[in-house]
């Protein structure tokens, strides 16, 4: 049962409440200079994006099968079965390499800092286990943010299309996106119109580069027995040369 | 030698300038975090420190894996007088990608991490397994020339013992690491641009690395020749040449119908940075691949030598393309080194090339070892052992 979070767009009314939510749920500071900026970066974790009359927000999406969460070395960061994916700032080292495998380029660093860390929405994992909904969702105050059980909010999102399909683009971004994720769009307009990312590939990107790493008992077995053969072959050829050579 | 003094004098000079820029971008570095030394950004991760100080030094130090697979796996003992060179070179580099790993991580003071915490599903985690036995291997390689000259007979022969199961394992890492660095780009097909994205890129970075590990040796050879005044393995070299010649053009054969297949050559037509980067690196290939096919040019040093210097060239264009520049209208930002970036980059190279040469001449890199039996190498062209200054 992985929640997730359902966007509807055309209900948002920009007014940033989520923004704000988010960063007291991170002990961040926020003003009207940081409300202004419309990236997500290491201080925002959200952002509400404009395009012409309409919203759209920015967050983690926690996909279904995460590239940040396969590509990390050391295991920092975690898909949980609850939906979150969830970063460990212990065992982080600073390669970077979920920022650059993210295809929505969601995960932010902390440059400036000393000792940096990598900071992204984790749809307030310490929250939900305890069954709270996000700090997001509880702050929006049209429903334009929901929580829900996955396949709850798929339901729901498909029954609003239904009930009013001139108001709504007949499709929910987030199902197929890079094998699904869990954060959920609904939008009037196509969603490159409202800023979301359609050239993601619809397969999970685990799976790009796993294809080649399955493959890695197989070579070096395989290399093992071949490089000890050739080594055996060609070294007793040498041998057999020098044996040859003392006899002259 | 008077003509000689002041040339090195220019150098030092140089070498001196680029430390110390060096360590200025170090200091800014260390008190001033990544922000402070880098022109890096959350759309763009990563930089020239990733780009050439990893992709490239990796991919430079492959001559180690190549010429002990040639020497002592399939057994050409004709090559014997370049593997130590490629040996300390491999070395010397993997500990310079090293260094350069420690600016570019956030938390150099964890490093070891992927050691104990696993993820056996990250391509990094698998090439930081690989590069840090590697570097043991390598080590364990290199061994023998300390060895050797303060005259440690038994740990020598200890090091002789597992010296085949250690020379197989080096090679069988060192294939799963160079390879690996081309897998680390395959989770980016959206980013990476379709001239270089493709899902044979563990493949390219393999055979490339074999290439650009010929290369190297015949270009430190040719600098280690002029810079001890010995006699160049002219023959032998010119056979490396031939090898490098079939390796480049089964590569680029490979890169041919890669692209043929995945119908890509119509990007070729649309004048954008991408695609002059990539006639650039194509023509850096091609050219000295065609030139090696040559007996003349093959025979000659100085083309020998401009031959290698182009395909190692053309080979840190392919991995700055793949590690940066077709990664820059993926991610949607422009991104430039900031000086302290290649300060640090140049500083790293500089001190490579001085160990290499403090080393070389205290140590017995060069010369015909006594140790090794000396009939096998007997019939090569042997080297001139004398070495002036």
């Amino acid at each position: 049962m992985s929640k997730a979070i359902l966007y509807d767009s055309t209900l948002c009314i920009g007014c940033k409440s989520c923004e704000g939510a988010c960063a007291e749920r991170w002990g961040l500071p926020y003003n009207d200079k940081i409300a202004a900026e419309e990236n997500i970066s290491a201080h925002k974790l959200t952002t509400v994006e404009t395009h012409g009359d309409r919203f759209s927000r920015r967050l983690c999406m926690n996909c279904q099968q995460p590239a940040c969460v396969s590509v990390c070395p050391v295991g920092a960061l975690q898909k949980t079965s609850l939906g979150p994916v969830t970063y460990d700032q212990e065992k982080c080292m600073g390669c970077r390499y979920c920022m650059q495998a993210c295809p929505f380029q969601v995960p932010s660093y902390e440059w400036e800092a000393r000792l940096p860390r990598m900071r992204k929405c984790n749809m307030c994992y310490e929250r939900q286990v305890e069954g709270k909904v996000t700090a997001c969702s509880e702050a929006c105050p049209v429903g334009a943010t929901k929580t829900g059980n996955r396949d709850e909010l798929i339901a729901e999102a498909q029954q609003r299309i239904n009930d009013n399909p001139s108001q709504y683009n007949p499709k929910i971004y987030g199902i197929k996106e890079v094998g699904g994720t869990s954060v959920l769009f609904l939008s009037a307009v196509p969603f490159a119109q409202i800023g979301l990312r359609t050239n993601v590939p619809l397969e999970p990107l685990p799976d790009t580069t796993w294809r080649v790493l399955e493959l890695l008992p197989d070579v070096v077995s395989t290399g093992a027995v071949l490089l000890g053969g050739i080594w055996w072959v060609s070294n007793r050829r040498s041998e057999v040369e020098k044996a040859e050579g003392k006899r002259k | 030698m008077t003509l000689r003094m002041p040339k090195l004098t220019v150098w030092r000079v140089i070498f001196a300038a680029i430390m110390l820029a060096g360590l200025y971008a170090t200091y800014l570095r260390v008190f001033y975090g990544l922000g402070g030394s880098t022109n890096l950004s959350d759309k763009f991760p990563w930089g020239l420190w990733i780009g050439f100080d990893v992709m490239c030094g990796v991919a430079l130090a492959a001559g180690g894996f190549t010429l002990v697979a040639i020497v002592h796996i399939f057994n050409i003992r004709t090559y014997h007088p370049v593997l130590r060179p490629a040996i300390l070179t491999a070395f010397l580099g993997y500990q310079l990608v090293v260094v350069g790993l420690l600016f570019d991580l956030g938390r150099p003071d964890r490093l070891w991490h992927p050691l104990v915490m696993w993820n056996p599903h990250s391509v990094m985690f698998e090439v930081a397994w690989c590069v840090t036995l590697y570097s043991i291997v390598l080590f364990l390689e290199f061994l023998p020339m300390v060895f050797e000259r303060f005259g440690f007979h038994r740990p020598l022969a200890w090091i002789h013992k597992i010296s085949v199961p250690l020379m197989i394992l080096g090679v069988l890492l060192s294939t799963l690491h160079q390879s690996s660095l081309g897998t680390l780009f395959l989770i980016v097909p959206e980013k990476e641009y379709p001239l270089w994205y493709t899902p044979l890129l563990p493949l390219l970075f393999y055979v490339s690395a074999i290439a650009v590990g010929l290369a190297m040796t015949i270009f430190e050879s040719w600098h280690s020749s002029r810079a001890f005044g010995r006699a160049l393995e002219l023959p032998l070299l010119a056979s490396l040449g031939r090898v490098l010649a079939v390796v480049m053009s089964v590569y680029l054969w490979i890169r041919f119908l890669d692209m043929a297949h995945r119908g890509v050559f119509g990007l070729l037509k649309i004048p954008r940075i991408e695609t002059w980067l990539f006639f650039l690196e194509i023509g850096l290939m091609v050219v000295p691949t065609i030139l090696l096919y040559r007996a003349k040019v093959r025979m000659r040093p100085g083309a020998l030598y401009s031959c290698a210097v182009m395909v190692v060239f053309s080979f840190i264009a392919n991995r700055l393309n793949v590690g940066i520049t077709g990664l820059e209208a993926g991610s949607g930002v422009h991104y430039i080194p900031k000086w302290s970036e290649a300060a640090v980059t140049l500083a790293i190279v500089a001190a490579g090339f001085a160990i290499f040469r403090v080393f070389a001449h205290y140590f017995p890199v060069f010369e015909a070892h006594s140790h090794e039996s000396s009939h096998e190498t007997a019939d090569s062209k042997e080297e001139d052992p004398v070495a002036v200054g």
